[in-house]
């Protein structure tokens, strides 16, 4: 098989497809690292504010996630790539938008992982903690939170490794990552066969190394 | 709190559960440096009652005065109050993610804000104390029940208690781990703790309490100290409830 399409395309798939260096604005890991990192953490508030006691900050974060897992992630894009800029009148970026969109539909189901997390905690930790005097606060920091996130690890994981590969959808907006990459030099070469193979290779190594990660660190933590 | 003052005391107070009432109208006080044991049948309130000392419940009618605090009042300061109140649980309930010095350092550090090495001397001593020196950096999972649960104990104690609840601390012990626990609480109740012990443990009952309460559906069926009632309970209950658990 004649691999030259690779070989003379190399360096723009993988620094401007892959890493995000080159003409254009892309990259798919400068996309899903941030998207994965502000995810998680919004997702923590979002699973938090689901077990609140108080319905009125239960209630929203129980609609958002009902909202956002209701919806497809390409609707969610599209919306804040064609009806955003119209209501604020002022131009968003492509990176803007994609992150934006895979940040607040990702913390939806990064929240349902933490709420399953933290009520995987056995009640008896939180007696204990609450009848030492510790707050609701210091309770869930230092006593239930490091059990929970144990627990969340390998779901996490799956949930990041999702969110991944679903970053190939910002190329439907023209941002220039892996996929949209790939789409650039098969226009110019037209051999999709040996660029699609490469890319997915390039996908599934990024994402094998993500699982193995998981794994040591579950050891780790058991 | 004044001199003479009870350390507990429960005020005409009740509890529901739904629309179970677990706890009828009880009226009970607890001097300090009392040792009181809390027992009857499975399902009669007593965990409940005790469990309302330290507001991990609440009753909602009538009142509970723990240390000269009533802890039904509104804005009362529920965490500083527990401060002054250990609790041991049936199952323990050790951190799994913490050491045996960790479990305690826990809350001298994070609420007390005692400085670590602080919060660490005590510790140590405190481990000595109930005979686990050398288990200092075990994990919960691999101490046995009764070294957990004298490791919960010490963890209490690591906040400086005036009031020691035992919530059946034994019963999930295998019978030879019992007596190390005991001798635990034995030594408390000597060094002058006022304790509330839910427990079966009728030894216990009758060499350490001062008093012992007697529950049944939820009201306080007798109390008195543990030579008259263990020798003749005045209820009925009281009486059939002795024979069930005395006779083996």
């Amino acid at each position: 098989m004649d691999v030259s399409v690779i070989t003379s395309n190399f360096k723009f798939l993988i620094l401007q497809g892959l890493i995000g260096i080159g003409p254009f604005i892309g990259g798919t890991l400068r996309l899903a690292i941030p998207a994965i990192l502000f995810g998680f953490v919004l997702g923590i508030f979002v699973g938090l504010a689901r077990l609140a006691q108080a319905p009125w900050i239960r209630m929203p974060a129980t609609m958002y996630v009902e909202f956002f897992r209701g919806v497809p992630l390409v609707m969610v894009i599209f919306w804040i790539w064609f009806i955003i800029p119209q209501l604020l009148r002022l131009p968003i970026p492509e990176y803007g938008v994609a992150l934006t969109a895979f940040v607040i539909f990702e913390a939806a189901y990064f929240g349902e992982i933490v709420r399953a997390g933290v009520q995987s905690v056995p009640r008896g930790q939180v007696e204990a903690a609450t009848a030492l005097g510790m707050t609701g606060t210091k309770t869930m920091a230092y006593v239930v939170l490091p059990q929970a996130l144990k627990n969340m690890v390998p779901s996490l994981v799956t949930q990041m490794i999702v969110l991944f590969k679903d970053t190939s959808l910002a190329s439907i907006i023209g941002y220039v990552d892996l996929t949209k990459a790939a789409q650039i030099v098969n226009n110019r070469e037209i051999k999709p066969f040996q660029i699609y193979i490469f890319i997915a290779i390039v996908y599934w190594l990024c994402t094998y190394s993500m699982s193995v990660f998981a794994r040591r660190l579950e050891r780790r933590a058991a | 709190m004044t001199a003479g003052e009870p350390a507990i005391v429960f005020r005409d107070a009740d509890k529901w559960f739904g629309k179970l009432h677990v706890l009828r109208d009880i009226n009970l006080a607890i001097a300090a440096g009392d040792v009181v044991v809390v027992c009857g049948p499975s399902g009669s309130g007593k965990s409940t009652l005790i469990r309302c000392v330290n507001g991990l419940e609440r009753v909602q009618a009538g009142d509970v005065v723990v240390l000269g605090d009533s802890i039904t009042k509104r804005g009362v300061n529920l965490p500083a109050l527990r401060t002054r109140v250990g609790m041991v649980f049936q199952s323990f309930n050790l951190f799994p993610h913490m050491t045996a010095l960790q479990n305690i350092m826990l809350a001298p550090m994070k609420v007390r804000k005692l400085a670590r090495a602080e919060a660490e001397k005590t510790a140590r001593a405190l481990l000595e104390r109930v005979g686990l020196r050398e288990k200092a950096d075990a994990y919960p999972a691999n101490l046995s029940g009764g070294q957990q649960q004298r490791v919960a104990i010490a963890r209490a104690l690591a906040m400086q208690p005036k009031i020691m609840l035992f919530d059946e601390p034994t019963s999930a012990l295998d019978p030879e781990m019992i007596n190390e626990v005991l001798d635990v609480m034995t030594a408390l109740a000597r060094e002058g703790m006022t304790m509330m012990c839910v427990t079966h443990e009728m030894g216990f009952a009758r060499r350490v309490a001062h008093r012992v309460v007697f529950m049944d559906e939820g009201q306080v069926v007798e109390e008195g100290t543990p030579q008259d009632f263990f020798a003749a309970p005045k209820s009925d209950r009281g009486k059939q409830f002795l024979s069930k658990i005395l006779t083996h």
